[in-house]
């Protein structure tokens, strides 16, 4: 085959090769859902209480950009998350991580149910339970010994 | 009043255990409470407190700029510290920012003022973008988790602090800086024996 030959069958060879070059660089680059799956999980640390996923500003959408970024060069959800504690600090998780004071937030409502609970059933028992029976002796016993009682009878006795 | 059971009278030391028992669960209960509210008065405290003013000591901090160099505060002692808070998305900072680099320079020579950018919430690369667009060539860090815009308790960006020579907070702006005369001024009254 002539050298001729060849330049054009080259030229298709390298454009095929660079369309379909481009079109892996693409695939690479990881889609928004796969963005917004890691996003929706950290939170605004400059607009408090809006998830990442959401969040309409300029800085946010850097952000996402920067989560593209990192998920390009094969970070994992977990590393993503601690590079933003990181940088930003506990603020931007969605939940803060169980140390410190934060225990509270964890410790406190189980154990407020719990008390309520406790309060709870220790009413109802006391309105269930049976008033206990009274001995008439026990009753009558107890009045004789009452000094009160005793000079009121004797008062009455006499008139 | 007597203590009763559905058999009987109770015996004297059921009646004090069970009252001890009674006491003991009261007084942990309120104990529990009182925490909780110290710990919610001290929250509150806190966040009531507003940014550092002026005659308190400045707090310390360490930042770690762009470029690697390690700069704390402590080190700067005898020095006047114009430190600034700002981000690349803040778009009030850009008004100030050239007004500041031109301080910087004004001052540079002398050796007896620095000059500190830290870099509030950010990016990296648009943040260095930044300091390319406006030629910043004072020391700028990253605050890294945000720690050294909460000990100063900012309320947004900018902010700008003028550090005295013993560490006090001599003169603060919240918000941009629209002259240059107004950093010298500020600067130097600061200066003046």
């Amino acid at each position: 085959m002539k050298y001729t030959n060849w330049l054009p069958i080259s030229l298709v060879l390298g454009l095929v090769l660079v369309f379909t070059g481009s079109a892996f660089a693409q695939d690479i680059l990881p889609s928004d859902d796969e963005v917004n799956a890691i996003a929706k999980g950290i939170y605004c640390p400059v607009c408090e209480n809006t998830p990442l996923d959401v969040c309409p500003t300029q800085v946010c959408a850097q952000w996402r950009e920067l989560i593209r970024e990192q998920l390009a060069m094969g970070w994992s959800e977990a590393q993503i998350r601690q590079y933003f504690v990181d940088q930003y600090g506990d603020r931007v998780l969605a939940s803060p991580p169980a140390r410190g004071l934060n225990w509270l937030v964890y410790i406190l409502p189980p154990l407020a149910i719990l008390s309520g609970a406790l309060i709870l059933f220790r009413t109802l028992r006391t309105w269930k339970k049976p008033l206990p029976a009274v001995d008439p002796g026990v009753v009558e016993t107890n009045l004789e010994k009452d000094e009160y009682v005793a000079r009121l009878e004797s008062e009455l006795r006499r008139r | 009043m007597s203590d009763l059971t559905e058999n009987g009278p109770l015996q004297p030391t059921e009646v004090e255990s069970k009252k001890t028992g009674r006491r003991t669960g009261h007084l942990l209960a309120w104990g529990g409470l009182m925490i909780l509210l110290a710990i919610l008065a001290l929250g509150l405290d806190r966040s009531q407190k507003g940014p550092v003013s002026e005659g308190q000591r400045a707090p310390n901090f360490s930042l770690t700029t762009f470029d690697g160099e390690e700069i704390s505060l402590s080190s700067l002692r005898g020095k006047v510290v114009v430190l600034n808070f700002w981000a690349s998305w803040c778009k009030p900072c850009e008004q100030e920012a050239a007004d500041l680099e031109a301080a910087w320079r004004y001052y540079q020579p002398g050796g007896q003022v620095v000059f500190i950018g830290v870099d509030y919430i950010d990016t990296k690369p648009e943040a260095l973008a930044y300091l390319e667009k406006f030629d910043i060539t004072y020391p700028n860090g990253p605050d890294l988790r945000t720690q050294i815009s909460q000990a100063y308790r900012i309320t947004g960006v900018p902010e700008t602090y003028f550090i005295d020579q013993n560490g006090l907070v001599n003169n603060k702006k919240i918000g941009p800086f629209t002259r240059f005369e107004d950093i010298t001024r500020i600067i130097d009254a600061m200066l003046q024996p």
